[in-house]
């Protein structure tokens, strides 16, 4: 017998790219946690991911979840030299920005205002877009992280160049490379097997 | 193992790249195992390693990076990567593009159209090939027009609930790592 969809319970879509909080309403069914084998507990590789949805959906391919959420932790979370985490998460957010995930903008968007404590510039990118304007180091990262989410790929050595000039070596471009890359990987899931929802 | 990516942009054990790679051991190590649990998985479940190969064929094919396009079009037996090939040359297209949920977000729309696989290719790619590469194009090129009845339409071709896990992970995946490889190419052409 073929599947079917689910439909989320009523709830309120957001309609702006935010900061704030949001739920996420799987569009077909996550796993029960109940049949949830101790490799697919393992996929989730933070126990406490067995309380969400979308990663209880995701464990149905648990290596490749596993692969993925460890590709994540390493790109974001490596403390060591490369781009500072505040930049990382910029790249993450302006990508989410350009893709349209507001689910994604809004969890990356909080990291990148925690770390970088500039409230107002990340909500500029978030208000206004891709476009805006930040300051120079902060316009190259989301130049860049456009260029690399643009189809066909626009990246290019200029993008490097103003990159440079506002003192990101070479390990600080490839991990803007990575985070970039990632986020078009994590808003295609996110915005494609469910949509978000305002709490409360 | 050979490493797909470092293989992709020829980054040579020794090299200036090696050693920032290096530096990130466990996203590389991984990006990589994304790459195997996807394409040489101990258990191909639901998706056929040919259908795995057709829609990464096509998916390389879309973002026209030269050298994963090569790659993956390699491992499709000749029928199916002409059948891909013509496909792809039908289904280029620029992005992102897509709406946004009706509201402030509007005027940011970039309306664009939902492609469809073409006569031939329905006949040539199958029962269920042809929905996986319409829902392909949408994830690449404008995956904020995603709804829930996309996915129905991969459920009434045939795909399970868990093979659509699958592919949306293989087609998410590629982005990510034909993004890598252009990036990282152009690093190296700076280095």
């Amino acid at each position: 017998m073929t599947e079917k969809t689910l439909t989320p319970p009523p709830h309120t879509e957001p309609v702006v790219f935010t900061r704030d909080m949001l739920d996420w309403l799987p569009w077909i069914e996550p796993m029960a946690e109940s049949d949830m084998t101790e490799r697919h507990l393992a996929s989730l590789v933070d126990a406490s991911r067995v309380k969400s949805p979308y990663f209880r959906l995701l464990a149905r391919d648990p290596d490749v979840l596993e692969a993925r959420t460890r590709t994540d932790k390493d790109i974001f979370y490596n403390p060591e030299a490369g781009l500072p985490r505040a930049e990382r998460e910029l790249a993450a957010a302006a990508t989410s920005r350009l893709n349209g995930c507001i689910y994604c903008a809004s969890v990356h968007a909080r990291f990148a205002a925690t770390y970088s404590k500039r409230v107002d510039d990340v909500q500029r990118l978030l208000d206004e877009g891709v476009g805006t304007r930040l300051d120079e180091r902060w316009d190259a990262i989301v130049a860049a992280s456009v260029a690399l989410t643009a189809l066909p790929i626009a990246f290019g050595p200029t993008h490097i160049d103003r990159l440079r000039k506002v003192g990101l070596d070479d390990a600080a471009i490839a991990d803007l490379i990575g985070a970039a890359s990632f986020f078009n990987w994590a808003n295609r899931l996110m915005l494609s097997l469910g949509e978000p929802a305002t709490q409360g | 193992m050979t490493d797909v990516i470092d293989t992709l942009v020829g980054i040579a054990p020794g090299s200036k790249l090696d050693a920032i790679r290096a530096n990130r051991s466990e996203a590389r190590k991984h990006a990589q195992t994304s790459y195997s649990s996807l394409f040489e998985p101990a258990d191909l479940a639901g998706v056929t390693a040919d259908e795995r190969h057709a829609i990464a064929a096509f998916v390389a094919g879309l973002h026209g990076e030269p050298r994963t396009d090569s790659f993956y079009a390699a491992k499709l037996p000749a029928g199916l990567r002409t059948a891909v090939a013509a496909e792809v040359a039908a289904a280029k297209s620029k992005g992102p593009y897509g709406r946004f949920p009706k509201g402030p977000l509007s005027v940011e729309d970039a309306p664009g159209p939902s492609w469809k696989t073409s006569p031939a290719g329905r006949k040539t790619l199958g029962a269920r090939l042809p929905a996986a590469f319409e829902h392909t194009h949408m994830l690449v090129f404008h995956p904020r027009d995603a709804a829930a009845p996309a996915l129905q339409s991969l459920l009434d071709a045939g795909w399970s609930t868990t093979d659509i896990v699958t592919i949306s992970q293989l087609v998410s995946f590629l982005a990510y790592q034909i993004r890598v490889v252009a990036g990282l190419n152009t690093l190296a052409s700076t280095l």
